[in-house]
Protein backbone atom coordinates (compact mmCIF):
# COMPACT_ATOMS: atom_id res chain seq x y z
CA UNK A 1 0.00 0.00 0.00
CA UNK A 2 1.19 3.36 -1.16
CA UNK A 3 1.46 6.35 1.52
CA UNK A 4 -0.41 9.03 0.26
CA UNK A 5 2.69 11.18 -0.48
CA UNK A 6 4.37 7.98 -2.93
CA UNK A 7 0.81 8.08 -4.18
CA UNK A 8 1.02 11.57 -5.65
CA UNK A 9 5.07 11.64 -6.30
CA UNK A 10 3.92 8.55 -8.76
CA UNK A 11 1.01 10.66 -10.34
CA UNK A 12 3.17 13.96 -10.83
CA UNK A 13 5.70 11.11 -12.90
CA UNK A 14 3.18 10.51 -14.58
CA UNK A 15 1.98 14.06 -15.49
CA UNK A 16 5.14 14.55 -16.03
CA UNK A 17 5.52 11.85 -18.77
CA UNK A 18 2.09 12.94 -19.93
CA UNK A 19 3.40 15.79 -20.64
CA UNK A 20 6.34 14.71 -22.43
CA UNK A 21 4.24 12.74 -24.85
CA UNK A 22 1.94 15.36 -25.82
CA UNK A 23 4.83 18.26 -26.46
CA UNK A 24 6.13 15.09 -28.63
CA UNK A 25 2.73 14.87 -30.54
CA UNK A 26 2.73 18.45 -31.01
CA UNK A 27 6.18 18.62 -32.44
CA UNK A 28 6.30 15.64 -34.72
CA UNK A 29 5.13 15.62 -38.45
CA UNK A 30 5.50 16.92 -41.58
CA UNK A 31 5.37 20.50 -40.97
CA UNK A 32 8.60 20.86 -38.52
CA UNK A 33 8.07 22.81 -35.34
CA UNK A 34 11.68 23.69 -33.35
CA UNK A 35 10.76 23.42 -29.53
CA UNK A 36 10.98 27.73 -28.94
CA UNK A 37 8.64 27.86 -31.68
CA UNK A 38 6.13 25.73 -29.94
CA UNK A 39 6.05 27.29 -26.86
CA UNK A 40 5.52 30.60 -28.71
CA UNK A 41 2.33 29.22 -30.67
CA UNK A 42 0.93 27.31 -27.30
CA UNK A 43 1.19 31.00 -25.44
CA UNK A 44 -0.62 32.80 -28.34
CA UNK A 45 1.46 33.74 -30.79
CA UNK A 46 1.08 35.11 -34.51
CA UNK A 47 -0.83 33.24 -37.06
CA UNK A 48 0.96 31.20 -38.97
CA UNK A 49 1.11 27.61 -41.09
CA UNK A 50 2.88 26.04 -38.15
CA UNK A 51 0.39 27.53 -35.63
CA UNK A 52 -2.61 26.91 -37.21
CA UNK A 53 -1.51 22.91 -37.77
CA UNK A 54 -0.02 22.69 -34.31
CA UNK A 55 -3.53 24.07 -32.51
CA UNK A 56 -5.88 22.86 -34.93
CA UNK A 57 -4.79 19.56 -36.15
CA UNK A 58 -2.52 18.16 -33.47
CA UNK A 59 -3.37 19.29 -30.29
CA UNK A 60 -6.80 18.25 -30.74
CA UNK A 61 -5.80 14.58 -31.70
CA UNK A 62 -3.21 14.35 -29.12
CA UNK A 63 -6.20 15.38 -26.61
CA UNK A 64 -8.35 12.83 -28.27
CA UNK A 65 -5.89 10.01 -27.65
CA UNK A 66 -4.98 10.85 -24.01
CA UNK A 67 -8.18 11.39 -23.30
CA UNK A 68 -9.47 7.94 -25.70
CA UNK A 69 -6.34 6.00 -23.90
CA UNK A 70 -7.19 6.56 -20.32
CA UNK A 71 -10.81 6.19 -20.72
CA UNK A 72 -9.85 2.69 -22.10
CA UNK A 73 -7.17 1.77 -19.36
CA UNK A 74 -9.73 3.23 -16.84
CA UNK A 75 -12.52 0.97 -17.95
CA UNK A 76 -9.59 -1.85 -18.78
CA UNK A 77 -8.76 -1.14 -14.70
CA UNK A 78 -12.49 -1.51 -13.47
CA UNK A 79 -13.70 -4.37 -15.75
CA UNK A 80 -10.72 -6.25 -14.40
CA UNK A 81 -12.16 -5.54 -10.93
CA UNK A 82 -15.35 -6.21 -11.23
CA UNK A 83 -14.98 -9.11 -12.91
CA UNK A 84 -11.88 -10.44 -10.48
CA UNK A 85 -10.15 -11.44 -13.73
CA UNK A 86 -6.85 -10.28 -14.84
CA UNK A 87 -8.00 -10.88 -18.30
CA UNK A 88 -11.08 -8.83 -18.49
CA UNK A 89 -10.84 -5.75 -20.72
CA UNK A 90 -13.30 -2.89 -21.66
CA UNK A 91 -14.07 -4.88 -24.98
CA UNK A 92 -15.03 -7.98 -23.37
CA UNK A 93 -18.42 -7.03 -22.52
CA UNK A 94 -19.57 -6.65 -26.07
CA UNK A 95 -19.87 -2.55 -25.51
CA UNK A 96 -16.95 -2.13 -28.39
CA UNK A 97 -18.81 -4.89 -30.17
CA UNK A 98 -22.05 -2.37 -29.78
CA UNK A 99 -20.19 -0.33 -31.12
CA UNK A 100 -18.60 -1.52 -34.08
CA UNK A 101 -22.28 -2.33 -35.42
CA UNK A 102 -23.67 1.15 -35.18
CA UNK A 103 -20.95 2.12 -36.74
CA UNK A 104 -20.10 -0.28 -39.65
CA UNK A 105 -24.05 0.17 -40.27
CA UNK A 106 -23.61 4.10 -40.42
CA UNK A 107 -20.39 3.83 -43.00
CA UNK A 108 -22.60 1.40 -45.09
CA UNK A 109 -25.12 3.96 -45.20
CA UNK A 110 -22.69 6.44 -45.84
CA UNK A 111 -22.45 8.75 -42.75
CA UNK A 112 -19.08 9.93 -41.47
CA UNK A 113 -18.32 12.57 -38.55
CA UNK A 114 -20.85 13.27 -35.81
CA UNK A 115 -23.30 10.52 -37.87
CA UNK A 116 -20.73 7.64 -37.47
CA UNK A 117 -19.96 9.10 -34.02
CA UNK A 118 -23.96 9.01 -33.33
CA UNK A 119 -24.25 5.49 -34.69
CA UNK A 120 -21.19 3.98 -32.74
CA UNK A 121 -22.66 5.44 -29.68
CA UNK A 122 -25.83 4.04 -29.84
CA UNK A 123 -24.86 0.75 -30.44
CA UNK A 124 -22.39 0.66 -27.93
CA UNK A 125 -25.03 1.58 -25.35
CA UNK A 126 -27.24 -0.78 -27.02
CA UNK A 127 -25.00 -3.27 -26.31
CA UNK A 128 -24.57 -1.89 -22.67
CA UNK A 129 -28.42 -2.26 -21.58
CA UNK A 130 -28.45 -5.60 -23.48
CA UNK A 131 -25.65 -7.15 -20.95
CA UNK A 132 -26.89 -5.00 -18.14
CA UNK A 133 -30.89 -5.71 -18.46
CA UNK A 134 -29.64 -9.42 -19.06
CA UNK A 135 -27.13 -9.96 -16.44
CA UNK A 136 -28.91 -8.09 -13.99
CA UNK A 137 -32.08 -10.22 -14.52
CA UNK A 138 -32.69 -12.25 -10.90
CA UNK A 139 -31.12 -8.80 -9.20
CA UNK A 140 -28.31 -11.54 -8.66
CA UNK A 141 -25.33 -10.03 -10.51
CA UNK A 142 -22.76 -12.65 -10.33
CA UNK A 143 -19.84 -12.64 -12.44
CA UNK A 144 -20.32 -15.48 -14.35
CA UNK A 145 -23.49 -14.06 -15.35
CA UNK A 146 -21.97 -10.94 -16.27
CA UNK A 147 -19.03 -12.11 -18.00
CA UNK A 148 -21.31 -14.73 -19.80
CA UNK A 149 -23.73 -12.67 -21.51
CA UNK A 150 -21.50 -9.87 -22.18
CA UNK A 151 -19.27 -12.66 -24.29
CA UNK A 152 -21.96 -13.89 -26.17
CA UNK A 153 -23.44 -10.30 -26.91
CA UNK A 154 -19.43 -9.65 -28.10
CA UNK A 155 -19.95 -12.44 -30.09
CA UNK A 156 -23.11 -11.58 -31.46
CA UNK A 157 -21.97 -8.16 -32.50
CA UNK A 158 -18.57 -10.21 -34.22
CA UNK A 159 -20.98 -11.92 -36.12
CA UNK A 160 -23.00 -9.00 -37.00
CA UNK A 161 -19.96 -6.71 -38.14
CA UNK A 162 -18.24 -9.77 -40.31
CA UNK A 163 -21.55 -10.32 -42.25
CA UNK A 164 -21.35 -6.27 -42.97
CA UNK A 165 -18.03 -6.37 -43.79
CA UNK A 166 -18.43 -9.17 -46.33
CA UNK A 167 -21.63 -7.42 -48.02
CA UNK A 168 -20.14 -3.79 -48.04
CA UNK A 169 -18.75 -2.35 -51.58
CA UNK A 170 -14.78 -2.14 -51.55
CA UNK A 171 -14.33 1.54 -51.37
CA UNK A 172 -15.62 1.30 -48.06
CA UNK A 173 -13.53 -1.80 -46.43
CA UNK A 174 -10.61 0.62 -45.48
CA UNK A 175 -12.69 2.91 -43.46
CA UNK A 176 -14.28 0.37 -41.78
CA UNK A 177 -10.80 -1.70 -41.34
CA UNK A 178 -9.78 1.34 -40.05
CA UNK A 179 -12.29 1.83 -37.61
CA UNK A 180 -12.42 -1.79 -36.54
CA UNK A 181 -8.55 -1.66 -35.74
CA UNK A 182 -9.01 2.32 -33.87
CA UNK A 183 -7.76 5.30 -35.42
CA UNK A 184 -7.92 8.71 -34.04
CA UNK A 185 -7.51 10.56 -37.89
CA UNK A 186 -11.28 10.76 -37.94
CA UNK A 187 -11.85 11.73 -34.38
CA UNK A 188 -13.73 15.19 -33.81
CA UNK A 189 -13.74 17.26 -31.35
CA UNK A 190 -11.29 16.14 -28.33
CA UNK A 191 -13.41 18.19 -25.25
CA UNK A 192 -16.75 15.58 -25.15
CA UNK A 193 -14.44 12.69 -24.77
CA UNK A 194 -12.05 14.16 -22.15
CA UNK A 195 -15.03 16.00 -20.39
CA UNK A 196 -16.16 11.87 -20.29
CA UNK A 197 -12.43 10.95 -18.66
CA UNK A 198 -12.73 13.64 -16.13
CA UNK A 199 -16.10 12.62 -15.07
CA UNK A 200 -15.40 8.73 -15.48
CA UNK A 201 -12.71 9.07 -12.57
CA UNK A 202 -14.11 11.57 -10.53
CA UNK A 203 -17.19 8.88 -10.31
CA UNK A 204 -15.16 5.98 -9.68
CA UNK A 205 -12.35 7.45 -7.20
CA UNK A 206 -14.46 8.18 -4.42
CA UNK A 207 -15.30 4.13 -4.44
CA UNK A 208 -11.68 3.50 -4.63
CA UNK A 209 -10.60 1.94 -1.85
CA UNK A 210 -14.42 -0.21 -2.03
CA UNK A 211 -13.22 -1.76 -5.26
CA UNK A 212 -9.90 -2.33 -3.64
CA UNK A 213 -12.24 -4.73 -1.49
CA UNK A 214 -14.35 -5.83 -4.37
CA UNK A 215 -11.32 -7.44 -5.64
CA UNK A 216 -10.51 -9.45 -3.43
CA UNK A 217 -14.42 -10.78 -3.25
CA UNK A 218 -17.59 -10.30 -2.87
CA UNK A 219 -18.61 -11.74 0.22
CA UNK A 220 -16.05 -10.47 2.74
CA UNK A 221 -16.10 -6.86 0.86
CA UNK A 222 -20.11 -7.40 2.01
CA UNK A 223 -18.81 -8.21 5.46
CA UNK A 224 -16.63 -5.07 5.72
CA UNK A 225 -19.24 -2.78 4.80
CA UNK A 226 -19.50 -2.88 0.83
CA UNK A 227 -22.81 -2.62 -0.65
CA UNK A 228 -21.47 -4.84 -3.24
CA UNK A 229 -24.84 -5.00 -5.63
CA UNK A 230 -24.65 -1.01 -5.89
CA UNK A 231 -20.87 -0.84 -6.04
CA UNK A 232 -21.13 -3.46 -9.26
CA UNK A 233 -23.70 -1.80 -10.79
CA UNK A 234 -22.33 1.72 -10.67
CA UNK A 235 -18.81 0.34 -11.96
CA UNK A 236 -20.13 -1.65 -14.74
CA UNK A 237 -21.92 1.55 -15.92
CA UNK A 238 -18.80 3.64 -15.33
CA UNK A 239 -16.58 0.83 -17.24
CA UNK A 240 -18.96 0.68 -20.00
CA UNK A 241 -19.79 4.63 -20.83
CA UNK A 242 -16.07 5.51 -20.41
CA UNK A 243 -15.67 2.35 -23.47
CA UNK A 244 -18.36 3.89 -25.27
CA UNK A 245 -16.72 7.62 -25.12
CA UNK A 246 -13.39 5.91 -26.07
CA UNK A 247 -14.61 3.89 -29.06
CA UNK A 248 -16.90 6.75 -30.13
CA UNK A 249 -14.19 8.66 -30.58
CA UNK A 250 -11.53 6.64 -32.32
CA UNK A 251 -12.91 3.30 -32.54
CA UNK A 252 -11.85 -0.26 -31.12
CA UNK A 253 -8.67 0.88 -30.49
CA UNK A 254 -6.99 -2.65 -28.74
CA UNK A 255 -4.64 -3.76 -26.11
CA UNK A 256 -4.52 -0.51 -24.10
CA UNK A 257 -7.69 -1.27 -22.06
CA UNK A 258 -6.07 -4.44 -21.24
CA UNK A 259 -2.45 -4.07 -21.05
CA UNK A 260 -1.96 -0.67 -19.28
CA UNK A 261 -3.37 -1.93 -15.88
CA UNK A 262 -1.41 -4.76 -15.54
CA UNK A 263 1.48 -2.57 -16.30
CA UNK A 264 0.72 -0.13 -13.76
CA UNK A 265 -0.16 -2.76 -10.99
CA UNK A 266 3.28 -4.35 -12.18
CA UNK A 267 5.28 -1.02 -11.15
CA UNK A 268 2.78 0.06 -8.39
CA UNK A 269 0.75 -2.46 -7.15
CA UNK A 270 -3.03 -3.35 -6.71
CA UNK A 271 -4.47 -0.12 -4.13
CA UNK A 272 -7.32 1.01 -6.54
CA UNK A 273 -6.56 4.81 -4.85
CA UNK A 274 -3.33 5.33 -6.98
CA UNK A 275 -4.05 2.06 -9.94
CA UNK A 276 -7.53 3.94 -10.79
CA UNK A 277 -5.56 7.62 -12.04
CA UNK A 278 -2.09 6.48 -12.50
CA UNK A 279 -3.76 3.90 -15.17
CA UNK A 280 -5.50 6.75 -16.48
CA UNK A 281 -2.22 8.61 -17.06
CA UNK A 282 0.03 6.24 -18.49
CA UNK A 283 -3.06 4.77 -21.16
CA UNK A 284 -3.74 8.23 -21.98
CA UNK A 285 0.38 8.94 -22.53
CA UNK A 286 0.84 5.83 -23.59
CA UNK A 287 -1.67 6.00 -26.62
CA UNK A 288 -0.78 9.81 -27.37
CA UNK A 289 2.71 8.89 -28.07
CA UNK A 290 1.63 5.57 -30.03
CA UNK A 291 -0.32 7.80 -32.02
CA UNK A 292 2.80 10.25 -33.09
CA UNK A 293 4.54 7.06 -34.52
CA UNK A 294 1.25 6.01 -36.37
CA UNK A 295 1.39 9.52 -37.96
CA UNK A 296 4.97 9.80 -38.59
CA UNK A 297 6.72 6.41 -38.96
CA UNK A 298 5.31 5.98 -42.86
CA UNK A 299 4.45 9.53 -43.32
CA UNK A 300 2.74 10.54 -45.44
CA UNK A 301 0.88 7.18 -44.88
CA UNK A 302 -0.81 6.85 -41.91
CA UNK A 303 -0.91 3.40 -40.00
CA UNK A 304 -4.07 3.19 -37.75
CA UNK A 305 -3.11 3.47 -34.08
CA UNK A 306 -4.72 0.15 -32.44
CA UNK A 307 -1.93 -1.76 -34.58
CA UNK A 308 1.05 0.53 -33.04
CA UNK A 309 -0.16 -0.07 -29.46
CA UNK A 310 -0.22 -3.57 -29.58
CA UNK A 311 3.27 -4.00 -31.24
CA UNK A 312 4.69 -1.76 -28.69
CA UNK A 313 2.92 -3.54 -25.85
CA UNK A 314 3.35 -6.78 -26.38
CA UNK A 315 7.09 -6.67 -25.78
CA UNK A 316 6.94 -4.36 -23.31
CA UNK A 317 4.05 -6.68 -21.20
CA UNK A 318 6.12 -9.59 -21.56
CA UNK A 319 9.14 -7.97 -20.44
CA UNK A 320 7.66 -6.89 -16.90
CA UNK A 321 5.72 -10.66 -16.46
CA UNK A 322 9.06 -12.43 -17.04
CA UNK A 323 10.47 -10.13 -14.99
CA UNK A 324 8.34 -10.77 -11.90
CA UNK A 325 8.00 -15.02 -12.48
CA UNK A 326 4.30 -14.09 -13.88
CA UNK A 327 3.08 -13.87 -10.45
CA UNK A 328 1.60 -10.59 -10.28
CA UNK A 329 -0.89 -10.56 -13.65
CA UNK B 1 -23.99 -8.33 30.21
CA UNK B 2 -25.07 -7.29 26.81
CA UNK B 3 -26.87 -8.94 23.88
CA UNK B 4 -24.51 -8.92 20.93
CA UNK B 5 -26.31 -11.37 18.76
CA UNK B 6 -29.85 -12.65 19.15
CA UNK B 7 -32.03 -15.08 16.46
CA UNK B 8 -35.27 -14.47 17.42
CA UNK B 9 -37.83 -17.75 15.47
CA UNK B 10 -35.30 -17.88 13.36
CA UNK B 11 -35.94 -20.34 10.46
CA UNK B 12 -33.24 -20.95 7.46
CA UNK B 13 -33.85 -23.43 4.38
CA UNK B 14 -31.25 -23.65 1.26
CA UNK B 15 -33.96 -24.96 -0.88
CA UNK B 16 -35.74 -27.74 0.03
CA UNK B 17 -33.57 -28.50 3.21
CA UNK B 18 -34.56 -27.07 5.81
CA UNK B 19 -31.28 -26.12 8.36
CA UNK B 20 -33.59 -24.60 11.06
CA UNK B 21 -37.09 -23.49 12.24
CA UNK B 22 -38.29 -21.69 14.92
CA UNK B 23 -34.35 -20.85 16.57
CA UNK B 24 -34.24 -18.64 19.49
CA UNK B 25 -30.46 -17.61 20.56
CA UNK B 26 -28.97 -15.12 22.79
CA UNK B 27 -25.34 -14.66 22.50
CA UNK B 28 -24.05 -12.73 25.20
CA UNK B 29 -21.02 -10.68 25.19
CA UNK B 30 -17.77 -13.12 26.34
CA UNK B 31 -19.64 -16.25 24.82
CA UNK B 32 -18.31 -18.79 22.35
CA UNK B 33 -21.22 -20.51 20.64
CA UNK B 34 -19.61 -23.57 18.65
CA UNK B 35 -21.67 -25.03 15.32
CA UNK B 36 -21.57 -29.00 14.93
CA UNK B 37 -23.18 -31.11 12.05
CA UNK B 38 -22.51 -32.90 9.65
CA UNK B 39 -21.29 -31.54 5.60
CA UNK B 40 -24.14 -30.32 3.89
CA UNK B 41 -26.59 -29.89 6.83
CA UNK B 42 -26.40 -25.51 6.68
CA UNK B 43 -23.76 -24.57 9.33
CA UNK B 44 -22.35 -22.29 6.66
CA UNK B 45 -25.86 -21.04 5.98
CA UNK B 46 -26.82 -20.74 9.08
CA UNK B 47 -23.73 -18.71 9.87
CA UNK B 48 -23.80 -16.41 6.55
CA UNK B 49 -27.48 -15.88 8.18
CA UNK B 50 -26.23 -14.90 11.67
CA UNK B 51 -23.32 -12.40 9.78
CA UNK B 52 -26.90 -10.19 7.57
CA UNK B 53 -25.30 -12.04 4.77
CA UNK B 54 -28.34 -13.56 3.43
CA UNK B 55 -32.04 -13.25 4.20
CA UNK B 56 -33.75 -15.73 6.81
CA UNK B 57 -36.12 -17.86 5.54
CA UNK B 58 -38.24 -16.56 8.70
CA UNK B 59 -38.07 -15.18 11.96
CA UNK B 60 -35.59 -12.25 12.82
CA UNK B 61 -31.47 -11.75 13.20
CA UNK B 62 -30.12 -9.10 15.55
CA UNK B 63 -27.02 -7.50 15.87
CA UNK B 64 -26.91 -5.35 19.39
CA UNK B 65 -30.72 -4.99 19.16
CA UNK B 66 -31.30 -3.93 15.62
CA UNK B 67 -31.82 -5.94 12.60
CA UNK B 68 -29.08 -5.52 9.56
CA UNK B 69 -30.71 -3.33 7.58
CA UNK B 70 -31.16 -0.86 10.19
CA UNK B 71 -27.31 -0.67 10.86
CA UNK B 72 -26.43 -0.80 7.54
CA UNK B 73 -23.73 -2.73 5.68
CA UNK B 74 -20.88 -0.21 7.20
CA UNK B 75 -22.11 0.29 10.65
CA UNK B 76 -22.73 -3.15 11.12
CA UNK B 77 -18.98 -3.90 9.95
CA UNK B 78 -17.98 -2.28 12.76
CA UNK B 79 -20.01 -4.63 15.04
CA UNK B 80 -19.35 -7.87 13.74
CA UNK B 81 -16.66 -9.76 11.73
CA UNK B 82 -16.99 -12.74 9.30
CA UNK B 83 -14.41 -15.48 8.44
CA UNK B 84 -15.57 -17.89 5.08
CA UNK B 85 -14.28 -20.29 3.72
CA UNK B 86 -13.54 -18.78 0.08
CA UNK B 87 -9.70 -17.42 -0.55
CA UNK B 88 -8.36 -16.62 -3.54
CA UNK B 89 -6.48 -13.04 -4.65
CA UNK B 90 -7.07 -12.59 -8.53
CA UNK B 91 -4.36 -10.34 -8.38
CA UNK B 92 -1.01 -10.07 -6.29
CA UNK B 93 -1.58 -8.19 -3.00
CA UNK B 94 0.67 -8.14 0.16
CA UNK B 95 -0.21 -9.61 3.58
CA UNK B 96 0.17 -6.34 5.22
CA UNK B 97 -2.62 -4.78 2.50
CA UNK B 98 -4.71 -7.67 3.10
CA UNK B 99 -4.74 -7.46 6.82
CA UNK B 100 -5.48 -3.56 6.46
CA UNK B 101 -8.39 -4.38 4.54
CA UNK B 102 -9.91 -4.91 7.89
CA UNK B 103 -9.76 -1.62 8.93
CA UNK B 104 -12.15 -0.43 6.14
CA UNK B 105 -15.51 0.15 8.29
CA UNK B 106 -13.41 2.78 10.48
CA UNK B 107 -12.30 4.60 7.87
CA UNK B 108 -14.07 7.36 6.41
CA UNK B 109 -13.96 7.46 2.20
CA UNK B 110 -11.16 9.40 1.25
CA UNK B 111 -9.50 8.41 4.45
CA UNK B 112 -6.14 6.29 4.03
CA UNK B 113 -5.13 4.02 6.71
CA UNK B 114 -3.16 6.03 9.56
CA UNK B 115 -0.15 4.52 11.55
CA UNK B 116 -2.67 3.03 14.43
CA UNK B 117 -4.41 1.24 11.58
CA UNK B 118 -1.38 -0.30 10.37
CA UNK B 119 0.06 -1.45 14.24
CA UNK B 120 -3.14 -2.91 14.67
CA UNK B 121 -2.81 -4.85 11.35
CA UNK B 122 1.11 -5.61 12.60
CA UNK B 123 -0.51 -7.38 16.31
CA UNK B 124 -2.65 -9.00 14.54
CA UNK B 125 -0.50 -10.57 11.92
CA UNK B 126 1.92 -11.54 15.30
CA UNK B 127 -0.92 -12.93 16.83
CA UNK B 128 -1.13 -15.36 14.15
CA UNK B 129 2.10 -16.19 14.13
CA UNK B 130 2.62 -14.49 10.37
CA UNK B 131 5.28 -11.32 11.51
CA UNK B 132 8.50 -11.27 8.55
CA UNK B 133 5.93 -11.92 5.96
CA UNK B 134 4.31 -8.50 6.22
CA UNK B 135 5.13 -7.58 2.33
CA UNK B 136 5.06 -10.86 0.94
CA UNK B 137 2.67 -11.25 -1.98
CA UNK B 138 -0.74 -13.33 -0.63
CA UNK B 139 -0.12 -15.70 -3.77
CA UNK B 140 2.98 -17.44 -2.72
CA UNK B 141 1.38 -18.28 0.73
CA UNK B 142 0.57 -21.64 1.72
CA UNK B 143 -2.97 -22.16 2.15
CA UNK B 144 -2.41 -22.37 6.52
CA UNK B 145 -0.50 -19.30 6.04
CA UNK B 146 -3.78 -17.81 4.09
CA UNK B 147 -5.96 -18.91 6.62
CA UNK B 148 -3.87 -17.15 9.45
CA UNK B 149 -3.75 -14.00 6.93
CA UNK B 150 -7.63 -14.11 6.99
CA UNK B 151 -7.95 -14.59 10.69
CA UNK B 152 -5.49 -11.87 10.98
CA UNK B 153 -8.36 -10.11 9.02
CA UNK B 154 -10.62 -10.65 10.57
CA UNK B 155 -8.55 -9.49 14.12
CA UNK B 156 -7.56 -6.31 12.37
CA UNK B 157 -11.39 -5.18 12.07
CA UNK B 158 -11.75 -5.18 15.90
CA UNK B 159 -15.33 -6.24 15.90
CA UNK B 160 -17.25 -7.16 19.55
CA UNK B 161 -18.34 -9.90 17.49
CA UNK B 162 -16.85 -12.98 15.15
CA UNK B 163 -18.21 -15.40 13.45
CA UNK B 164 -15.99 -17.86 11.85
CA UNK B 165 -16.63 -20.22 9.29
CA UNK B 166 -14.39 -23.56 9.90
CA UNK B 167 -11.61 -21.15 11.11
CA UNK B 168 -9.30 -24.20 11.23
CA UNK B 169 -9.19 -25.12 7.65
CA UNK B 170 -5.99 -26.20 6.67
CA UNK B 171 -4.09 -25.27 10.16
CA UNK B 172 -1.89 -27.60 12.04
CA UNK B 173 -2.99 -28.85 15.57
CA UNK B 174 -0.40 -26.07 16.91
CA UNK B 175 -2.03 -23.48 14.88
CA UNK B 176 -5.37 -24.69 15.35
CA UNK B 177 -4.91 -24.60 19.25
CA UNK B 178 -2.89 -21.52 18.95
CA UNK B 179 -6.15 -19.99 16.79
CA UNK B 180 -8.43 -21.14 19.83
CA UNK B 181 -6.70 -19.54 22.00
CA UNK B 182 -6.81 -16.22 20.66
CA UNK B 183 -10.27 -16.08 19.79
CA UNK B 184 -10.89 -17.44 23.51
CA UNK B 185 -8.81 -14.77 24.48
CA UNK B 186 -11.05 -12.49 22.87
CA UNK B 187 -13.51 -13.86 24.56
CA UNK B 188 -11.96 -13.17 27.93
CA UNK B 189 -12.08 -9.68 27.06
CA UNK B 190 -15.47 -9.38 25.93
CA UNK B 191 -16.34 -9.98 22.65
CA UNK B 192 -18.67 -12.85 21.63
CA UNK B 193 -17.52 -15.55 19.26
CA UNK B 194 -19.77 -18.28 17.13
CA UNK B 195 -17.93 -20.49 15.28
CA UNK B 196 -18.01 -23.51 12.74
CA UNK B 197 -15.67 -26.71 14.10
CA UNK B 198 -15.42 -29.79 12.87
CA UNK B 199 -13.75 -31.32 16.34
CA UNK B 200 -16.47 -31.97 19.07
CA UNK B 201 -13.47 -32.38 21.48
CA UNK B 202 -12.20 -28.88 20.60
CA UNK B 203 -15.65 -27.66 20.80
CA UNK B 204 -15.87 -29.48 24.00
CA UNK B 205 -13.22 -27.56 25.13
CA UNK B 206 -13.66 -24.07 23.93
CA UNK B 207 -17.02 -23.59 23.72
CA UNK B 208 -19.58 -22.22 25.99
CA UNK B 209 -22.45 -23.64 24.35
CA UNK B 210 -22.92 -25.65 21.24
CA UNK B 211 -25.70 -25.18 18.61
CA UNK B 212 -26.13 -28.83 17.14
CA UNK B 213 -27.94 -29.00 13.29
CA UNK B 214 -28.50 -31.95 12.33
CA UNK B 215 -29.67 -31.30 8.49
CA UNK B 216 -33.40 -32.59 9.15
CA UNK B 217 -34.64 -29.12 10.32
CA UNK B 218 -33.46 -29.92 13.86
CA UNK B 219 -31.28 -28.42 16.14
CA UNK B 220 -30.29 -28.34 19.68
CA UNK B 221 -28.87 -25.71 21.66
CA UNK B 222 -27.20 -26.29 24.77
CA UNK B 223 -24.24 -25.99 27.37
CA UNK B 224 -20.94 -27.97 25.78
CA UNK B 225 -20.96 -30.70 28.52
CA UNK B 226 -24.46 -31.77 28.76
CA UNK B 227 -25.15 -31.54 24.94
CA UNK B 228 -21.52 -33.58 23.75
CA UNK B 229 -22.13 -37.14 24.35
CA UNK B 230 -21.57 -39.81 22.22
CA UNK B 231 -25.02 -40.74 21.52
CA UNK B 232 -26.23 -37.54 20.31
CA UNK B 233 -23.12 -36.83 18.33
CA UNK B 234 -23.64 -40.74 16.97
CA UNK B 235 -27.25 -39.32 15.91
CA UNK B 236 -25.41 -35.95 14.54
CA UNK B 237 -22.88 -37.01 12.37
CA UNK B 238 -24.63 -40.74 11.75
CA UNK B 239 -21.54 -42.57 12.44
CA UNK B 240 -20.45 -44.22 16.68
CA UNK B 241 -17.85 -42.25 18.65
CA UNK B 242 -16.57 -43.20 21.68
CA UNK B 243 -15.47 -40.59 24.41
CA UNK B 244 -12.10 -40.70 25.43
CA UNK B 245 -11.35 -38.51 28.42
CA UNK B 246 -7.48 -37.90 29.57
CA UNK B 247 -5.98 -35.16 31.86
CA UNK B 248 -9.50 -32.98 32.35
CA UNK B 249 -10.12 -32.78 28.51
CA UNK B 250 -12.21 -34.96 25.98
CA UNK B 251 -11.63 -36.50 22.90
CA UNK B 252 -14.11 -38.26 20.29
CA UNK B 253 -12.92 -41.24 18.79
CA UNK B 254 -14.82 -42.44 15.76
CA UNK B 255 -15.43 -45.92 15.90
Amino acid sequence: MPSPRRALLILACLLGLAGLSLGAALLAGSVAVGPGELLAILAGGEPSLAAEVVLQLRLPRALSGFACGGLLALAGALMQVLLRNPLADPYVLGISGGAGVGALGAILLGLSGLGLDLFAFGGALGALLLVFGLAHGDGSWTQTRLLLTGVIVAAGCGALVALMLSLAPESQLRGMLFWLMGDLSQSLSPWPTLAALVLALLLAMPFARELNLLSRGAESARTLGVAVGRLRGLVYLIAALATAAAVTSAGAIGFIGLVVPHLVRLAIGNDQRLLLPASVLAGGTLLMAADTLARTVIAPEQLPVGVLTALLGVPVFLFLLSRTGGRSA
Amino acid sequence: MSILLAARELAVRIGPLGVCCGLDLELQAGETLVILGKNGAGKSTLLATLAGLRPPSGGQVLLQDRDYAAHGPRAAARLRGWLGQHRGDPFATTVLETALTGRHPHLGRWQWESAADVRIAREALVEVGLHGLEERDVQTLSGGERQRLAIATLLTQQTPLMLLDEPLTHLDLNHQIAVLEILARRARQGAGIVTVLHDPGLAWRYAGRVLLIYGDGHTDLGPADALLTPERLARLYGHPLARVEQDGRVAFIPC
